[in-house]
C-alpha cells in the first residue's frame, strides 16, 4: 500500500507542478498576445475536463507506447512511458491541464496596466516586472490551480488505469488498489486504504489552504 | 444592470496593451513562449484527440460501424442514455433549488449544504463508489439485510450505476449558478415581488431567464461527466456484460481484449459528445459574456 501511496502521490505532485507551469504560460500566451487560431485553442483548453476519462486513457496509453505516434519518437533513446510512471504523470498532465489555465486567466484578465507601467516607469525590465510584479500577484490563483489540479490528479482513476499497466509496487495508483481489493471482497482492506488516502489528502489540502492564507495575509486589497 | 457577473469580461485593457509599449514583451519573447504554448497544446490536447479519430478508423469504416451497431455495444450505449435520462433532469432540478436557496436566502445549515455540494468533487470517483458498495451491498453493506428483505439489487445492478452517477454529478448545475447568482443578487426577485408578482412567477420570468446560459452550461457538463463516468460506476456495476456496463466500462473491456480499433470506435462516440459539449459551452460563454454588457 505504501508503494501505491507513494506513486500516487509523487506523480500527481509532479504533474501538477508541470501542469502549473505551462498552464500559467497558456493562460499568459491566451490573455496576452494574439496569434492566428487563439479563439479555438481557448476554446479546447478544456477538453480533458469533457473527455470520459476512459477515452483519455486509452487514447494516451496508444499513444504513447512503444510504437505508439508518440512513444516510437523516445524509443531509440531506451524511454518508456506507456506503463510507467512517467506515462501516469503524462497522463494526470493531461487531466489536470484545464485547471491551472481557467484559475490564472480571470487573474490575468483582471489585472491594472498601471502597475506594469509603474514597474516600467521606475526602471524594471519586463523581466523583472514578471518576476516582482505580476507573479505574486498570479500566486493565489497558481496554488489554487495546483491544488485542484493536485487533487483531481491524486483521484483519478480512469485514464491513469490505461496507461499505468497497474504492476504491483510499481505503477499501480491508490484507487486502482481500492478497486482491485474490493473485487476480492476484501472490503475492510479496501475501505482501510480509501481511509488513508482521504486522510493524508485532507491533510495536504489543508497544508495548501494554510498556505494560500499565509500568502493572501499581506496583501491588503 | 444586474451587478457584476464574474466571468470573463474582455476589458479595455486589451487595447491599452497594445498602445502601451512599456508593457510590452520584445517580440522574440512572443514569439518564442507562443511557439512552445502552442507546441505543449498541440502536443497533450489535439493529438490525443486526432488519434482517437484515426484509430477508430484504422481497419476500415466497417469495423467502426460494426463496433457501434454491436448489441452489448448498444445495450452500453442504452445503459448509459438511460443514466444520463435519470440524473440530469434530477441534478438540474436539485441543482437550481439549491443554488437558488444559497444565492437568495439566508438561512441555517447553509454552509453544510454548501459543502455537501461541494464533496463529490473533492472524493475521488473511487472512493465514492466504494461509499456506496459499503453501503448498498447485500453481502457486506450497512443497508444490505434491508435490501435482501425487499429483493432489491443496488450493486452489480444498474440502479447502482445510477445512483453512483448522481452523486458523482451532484454538484455540477450547483457550481455554476451559485456564483452568478450571488452575484446578481435579489433586486430583481425584490422589484418583481413589490409589484405583487408570484413566487412562481417571478421564478420563471425573471431569476430563470438571468441564468439561462449557465444553467445550459451546467446542464451539459453534468450530462458529459454523467456519460463519462469511470470510475464510481466501475467500482459498482461489477462489470457484468450487456447488463451494468456504461459505453466508458465497455470501452475498457473492449481495449483489454485488444480489440483496439473497435475500443476507439466506440471511445469516438464518446468524443464526439464531448466535442459537442465544448461547442456549446462556448456559445453559451460567449452568450454570458454578451448579457453581462448590457
Amino acid at each position: 500500500m505504501l508503494a501505491s501511496l507513494k506513486i500516487s502521490f509523487g506523480t500527481s505532485f509532479l504533474a501538477a507542478a508541470i501542469n502549473v507551469v505551462f498552464g500559467l504560460l497558456l493562460a499568459w500566451v491566451l490573455e496576452r498576445y494574439d496569434f492566428w487560431g487563439k479563439k479555438l485553442v481557448d476554446g479546447l483548453i478544456d477538453l480533458p475536463f469533457a473527455l470520459p476519462t476512459a477515452v483519455a486513457g486509452i487514447s494516451l496509453t496508444t499513444l504513447y507506447s512503444q510504437n505508439g505516434w508518440i512513444g516510437r519518437l523516445f524509443a531509440p533513446f531506451g524511454i518508456k512511458i506507456s506503463y510507467t510512471p512517467l506515462g501516469i504523470v503524462v497522463a494526470l498532465v493531461f487531466i489536470g491541464f484545464p485547471f491551472v489555465v481557467r484559475t490564472v486567466q480571470p487573474v490575468l484578465e483582471s489585472f491594472d496596466v498601471e502597475v506594469e507601467e509603474a514597474a516600467a516607469c521606475l526602471g524594471a525590465t519586463r523581466f523583472q516586472t514578471f518576476c516582482r510584479v505580476i507573479l505574486p500577484e498570479l500566486f493565489p490563483a497558481l496554488i489554487t490551480g495546483f491544488a485542484l489540479a493536485f487533487s483531481r490528479a491524486l483521484g483519478e482513476y480512469g485514464s491513469v488505469v490505461f496507461i499505468s499497466g497497474n504492476m504491483p509496487m510499481k505503477t499501480e495508483i491508490t484507487p486502482l488498489l481500492i478497486r482491485t481489493k474490493l473485487e476480492q471482497y476484501d472490503y475492510a482492506g479496501g475501505t482501510a486504504v480509501a481511509a488513508v488516502m482521504l486522510v493524508i489528502s485532507f491533510i495536504l489540502l489543508l497544508m495548501i489552504n494554510a498556505f494560500q492564507w499565509w500568502a493572501g495575509r499581506h496583501r491588503s486589497r | 444592470m444586474a451587478g457584476i457577473v464574474p466571468v470573463r469580461i474582455k476589458t479595455a485593457n486589451k487595447v491599452e496593451y497594445a498602445k502601451k509599449r512599456a508593457v510590452k514583451d520584445s517580440k522574440i519573447v512572443q514569439v518564442v513562449l507562443t511557439t512552445i504554448a502552442i507546441l505543449f497544446f498541440i502536443i497533450m490536447l489535439i493529438v490525443p484527440l486526432v488519434s482517437v479519430f484515426v484509430k477508430a478508423f484504422e481497419q476500415g469504416a466497417n469495423l467502426y460501424f460494426a463496433s457501434i451497431t454491436d448489441p452489448i455495444a448498444l445495450k452500453a450505449i442504452k445503459l448509459t442514455l438511460i443514466t444520463i435520462a435519470i440524473t440530469v433532469p434530477i441534478n438540474t432540478i436539485f441543482g437550481l433549488a439549491a443554488a437558488w436557496a444559497i444565492a437568495k436566502f439566508k438561512f441555517k445549515g447553509k454552509n453544510i449544504l454548501i459543502t455537501i455540494i461541494d464533496l463529490p468533487f473533492s472524493i475521488s470517483p473511487v472512493v465514492a463508489g466504494l461509499i456506496f458498495v459499503l453501503l448498498f451491498s447485500t453481502s457486506h453493506g450497512l443497508l444490505g439485510p434491508l435490501l435482501n428483505a425487499l429483493g432489491i439489487k443496488i450493486i452489480f445492478a444498474p440502479p447502482g450505476i445510477v445512483i453512483a452517477t448522481l452523486f458523482v454529478t451532484l454538484p455540477f448545475v450547483a457550481r455554476e449558478l451559485i456564483p452568478l447568482m450571488e452575484a446578481q443578487g435579489t433586486a430583481e426577485e425584490e422589484a418583481a415581488l413589490t409589484l405583487g408578482a408570484s413566487g412562481w412567477k417571478t421564478f420563471w420570468y425573471i431569476t430563470l431567464p438571468n441564468i439561462k446560459w449557465a444553467l445550459l452550461y451546467g446542464v451539459m457538463l453534468t450530462t458529459a461527466r454523467a456519460a463519462g463516468e469511470f470510475g464510481a460506476v466501475s467500482v459498482v456495476s461489477g462489470h457484468i456484460r450487456g447488463l451494468t456496463n456504461t459505453v466508458p466500462l465497455h470501452v475498457e473491456i473492449l481495449y483489454n481484449e485488444y480489440k483496439f480499433s473497435a475500443a476507439f470506435a466506440v471511445a469516438s462516440l464518446l468524443t464526439l459528445i464531448a466535442l459537442i459539449n465544448l461547442i456549446v459551452k462556448n456559445v453559451a460563454h460567449w452568450k454570458i459574456q454578451q448579457q453581462s454588457k448590457i
